[in-house]
This record gives C-alpha cells, sequence and structure tokens, in this order.
C-alpha cells in the first residue's frame, strides 16, 4: 500500500468520492483534496432544476458537510488551483507557487462551460458553478426577457425552469435539431417538441452573431439579420475539460486526460469525471461522459486503482444521464449510435420509450416519464442482450 | 440493518435498482419499492453501493 500522499485535485463530485474511496480501501496516510472553488464539494445537477425555483434564495447543495470531511482526515485545500503537474519528479503546484508531492493522483478537474466569443456583458451568463445559478435566479426573480443560446440540456433544464416563473423565453440553435449527439438523429425531434408543449420558443438553424448592449445584455443578433431583445442570456453551448494546468505534464490530452480501462493515465496518476476519457470495456471503445454517474463512480474506482495497481480492475459502464425539462424526466441509458431506432409507444403522448440497435444488440433506451423502465433496459444492455429479447421485453 | 428511504428526497432516478435489483424496483408510477428492507448482512457492501449510488442521498442504512 502506498505511503502517501495521495492527492486528489478536482474537489467535485469525482473529486469526493475519491477520497472517500481511498479511505475505504483502508489506506491511513495523508489525504488531500485540492479545490479551485472555495466551497465544499457541491452537487451540480439541481443548479438548472431545483436551484431555480421561485422562493427563498436555497443554500449551496453541499454533498457533505466539513465535520464529515474532517472525519475522514481529509486535508482541505479549497480555492486554490493546481497550476501545474510535474509526473517525474510527482509534484504539483498550487496557486502558482507552492509545491506539493505525492505518491498517488487522482485528476478529477472536470469541465467548465464554453463561453460566447467576444466580449462579456453583464446579464449574460453560463451555467456551471453555484455563483453562475445565484446569477442567473437573481435575473428570473427580477424579470426578464431571457434567450437561451444551445438547445442541450443545460439550456433546455433552464428554459424550463424559466417557464414555470412565466418567464418568456426563446432557445436559439445553431444546427437543425437540437442533441443530435446526446440522443440520435431520430429522437432529437420528440425531444425538441417538449419545448413547443411548454410554451418555449425554439429556433433551430440560427447562430448568434453578436451581443447588444453598452455594459448590460439588450439583444443577441442572429445570423439572419435580426436582433432577438433580452435582458439575461444563458449560454448552454458545451463544456470543456478543464486540462490546461498539464498543458507540460507529459500525460495524452485529447478532449480529455487520456486514461486506459483501469483510469490510469500515467503511472500513479489516473482521471476521473468529466475530465476524463477512458476505454469504457463494455462498449470497446474510448469515451468522456459529462454524466452524473459515471463521475461518482469513476472517482471511487480511480482511487482504488490507484492505491493498488496490481489489481487494478477496468471501469465498465452503461452511460446514464437524466434531464427534467417541464414536468417531464428523460432518461437516457446507452449509446445512441444505432443501426435502428424503435419506439415504443406514441411520440404525442405525455410518456413514450426509444430503444435503438446496433447490429442484433440493444445498445441504448430513452425514455421519457418512464422511470419504472429505463433501469431494467440499462441491465439489458450491460449484459449484452439481443435487440429481439429488448423488444419482447417491450411487448413487441 | 434496515434500508430507510427519504420519499421526499427520491426522485425515481432507479440508480439504486441498477446497482441492486433484487432489492430495489422503480415502479411504472415512479415510486420506489424497497422489495427487502432488512437485507441480510452478508449484503451489506452491496447495500452500501447503492446507497452512495443515489444521486439525491434519498437512501440510508440503520443498523
Ligand atoms: C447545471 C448542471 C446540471 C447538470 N445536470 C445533470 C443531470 O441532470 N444528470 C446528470 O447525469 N448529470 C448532470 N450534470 C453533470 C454532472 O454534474 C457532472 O457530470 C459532474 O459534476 C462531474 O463531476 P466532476 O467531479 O467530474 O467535475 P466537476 O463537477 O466539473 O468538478 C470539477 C472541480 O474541479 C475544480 N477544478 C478545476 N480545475 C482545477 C484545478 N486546476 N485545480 C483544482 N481544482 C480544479 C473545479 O473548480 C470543480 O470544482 C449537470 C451539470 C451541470 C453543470
Ligand atoms: S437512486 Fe435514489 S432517487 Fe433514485 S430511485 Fe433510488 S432512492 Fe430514488
Amino acid at each position: 500500500m502506498s505511503e502517501g500522499p495521495v492527492v486528489v485535485v478536482g474537489a467535485s463530485l469525482a473529486g469526493l468520492r475519491a477520497v472517500e474511496s481511498a479511505r475505504k480501501t483502508g489506506y491511513a496516510g495523508r489525504l488531500l483534496l485540492v479545490g479551485a472553488e472555495e466551497h465544499l464539494p457541491y452537487d451540480r445537477p439541481p443548479l438548472s432544476k431545483a436551484f431555480l425555483d421561485p422562493g427563498e434564495d436555497p443554500a449551496v447543495p453541499h454533498h457533505r458537510t466539513e465535520e464529515e470531511l474532517r472525519a475522514l482526515d481529509v486535508e482541505l485545500r479549497l480555492g486554490v488551483p493546481a497550476t501545474s503537474l510535474d509526473t517525474d519528479a510527482r509534484e504539483i503546484v498550487l496557486g502558482g507557487d507552492e509545491q506539493l508531492r505525492y505518491d498517488r493522483l487522482v485528476i478529477a478537474t472536470g469541465a467548465r462551460a464554453r463561453q460566447l466569443p467576444g466580449e462579456q456583458l453583464d446579464g449574460v451568463h453560463t451555467l456551471r458553478t453555484v455563483e453562475d445559478a445565484r446569477s442567473i435566479r437573481r435575473a428570473l426573480d427580477g424579470g426578464c426577457r431571457m434567450v437561451v443560446v444551445g438547445g442541450g440540456f443545460i439550456g433546455s433544464e433552464v428554459a424550463s425552469a424559466a417557464r414555470k416563473r412565466d418567464v418568456d423565453v426563446t432557445i436559439l440553435e445553431a444546427a437543425p435539431l437540437p442533441l443530435v449527439r446526446a440522443v440520435g438523429e431520430q429522437m432529437a425531434a420528440a425531444c425538441a417538441d417538449l419545448h413547443a408543449r411548454n410554451g418555449t420558443e425554439l429556433r433551430c438553424g440560427v447562430s448568434v452573431t453578436g451581443l447588444e448592449g453598452e455594459d448590460c445584455v439588450e439583444g443577441v443578433a442572429l445570423s439572419d439579420g435580426s436582433i432577438l431583445p433580452a435582458d439575461l442570456v444563458v449560454v448552454g453551448i458545451g463544456a470543456d475539460p478543464v486540462t490546461d494546468w498539464l498543458t507540460d505534464s507529459g500525460l495524452q490530452v485529447e478532449d480529455g486526460v487520456v486514461c486506459d480501462e483501469t483510469l490510469r493515465a500515467a503511472p500513479e496518476v489516473y482521471a476521473a469525471g468529466d475530465v476524463a476519457r477512458w476505454h469504457n470495456p463494455l462498449f470497446g471503445r474510448m469515451m468522456r461522459l459529462e454524466h452524473w454517474t459515471s463521475a461518482a463512480e469513476q472517482g471511487a474506482a480511480a482511487a482504488r486503482n490507484a492505491l493498488a495497481p496490481a489489481e487494478a480492475t477496468p471501469y465498465s459502464t452503461v452511460p446514464y444521464f437524466w434531464s427534467d425539462w417541464y414536468s417531464d424526466k428523460l432518461q437516457m441509458v446507452g449509446i445512441t449510435a444505432a443501426d435502428e431506432v424503435t419506439v415504443i409507444g406514441d411520440l404525442d403522448d405525455t410518456r413514450w420509450l426509444a430503444l435503438y440497435r446496433q447490429e442484433d444488440l440493444l445498445v441504448g433506451a430513452l425514455a421519457l416519464n418512464m422511470p419504472g423502465k429505463i433501469m431494467k433496459y440499462r441491465a439489458m444492455i450491460g449484459r449484452g442482450s439481443a435487440w429481439q429479447d429488448a423488444l419482447a421485453f417491450a411487448g413487441r | 440493518m434496515r434500508i430507510v428511504l427519504d420519499e421526499n428526497k427520491c426522485s425515481s432516478l432507479g440508480m439504486c435498482e441498477s446497482v441492486a435489483p433484487d432489492f430495489f424496483e422503480v415502479g411504472d408510477d415512479g415510486a420506489l419499492k424497497l422489495l427487502n428492507p432488512t437485507p441480510p448482512g452478508g449484503r451489506r457492501a452491496l447495500m452500501e453501493e447503492a446507497v452512495a449510488a443515489c444521486p439525491t442521498s434519498a437512501l440510508s442504512i440503520e443498523e
């Protein structure tokens, strides 16, 4: 077992699960959790959901209290970013000037929201942190004309939150349909339709050419020449893995820290969560997920493997995420690269299920308001179930 | 050991079912059913995994 110290960089979901897992394996040495944010680890999914609901300002959705973390004997270094990594010297630098040696390192620096190019105006927000969510809340409380740039999950959830408060909102999507990468071509239209059902205008095939306004945003200029008035703009155009601090580390970085199937990036260095691109043995391919479940599981697995590399086990998973739109719940399991998609039920209905086939296997499932079924399909995908069996289970 | 569910926190995401389908099942109405609220001691590790898998911390173990 390692003498330590074990250092985890990134104090969010994956990092938290890494330190908890390190202790669970019996590691008793020095354990540090380094985070760029001032906060104790907190949960992000609520930020685009319940956190935006009208009413009292909600508390930060912390995963654990400070006492709970102290009980694990974790040294917290919050509010300081790691600024570089030297894998030969087994050393990271904190805040530009403090060297910290590690015996094992877990990288869990997550992702950061992509910004629109150009100057930043007041009233324009991305949504990744609790500060972002507070700013958006405040703007919604004040009443506003709202434009969401990007028809992905976060943009759609923020639009849902706005509609709950009767704020008018327009979603702009540059592609002909939103969410094509996330749910596949066939199902993207069915998801987009949920916006129309709930009174949100979705405009596809238009891109933003600029923002109008002096200090505060007043409008969004579009590629068709028109200007959409707005005093709140939420930009949801995706996130990039946070790897800038790894530039001179010698690690392979290609849209994430490249890892093998045990989440190992280099000797003694492992990665987990939104920042990790690893080989998922279940699908035989490299993946980088931005999902709660895999971030939590990878954090635990990375620390376990880092502490016992000789017994390292592969991390394989059927990807899973959920998203709350209006009063609807969307759940997706597996992958969307499919030869065929079969819809069970009626897409005009308030619940439906879509199954994704690759060759003769079930590889994915997307459900609207069918929480009782989705995990059964997830289990089937994990077992490598035949397409015919999935159809039979669905009553086809 | 006893599994305790906080129904106000559960949002029917089904991760617990994914980990331990013999103990948890989300119904079609979204309500979580505890199939065996008092699992045998030998299943502790699995139960701990199911509790940790819940994104809303709706599950806990009582002795
Ligand atoms: C608004 C929102 C809603 C979401 N909703 C859902 C959902 O409904 N379902 C779902 O499955 N997933 C959802 N997700 C995704 C999920 O939250 C992420 O997959 C998860 O947070 C990833 O955890 P992580 O620990 O890998 O990274 P992150 O949560 O991104 O955390 C990384 C941490 O590392 C810190 N950091 C970065 N660089 C450094 C550095 N150099 N030194 C030190 N610290 C650093 C960051 O400040 C951050 O605190 C949502 C995400 C957001 C933002
Ligand atoms: S994982 Fe949690 S939220 Fe999901 S069904 Fe189980 S108890 Fe409910």
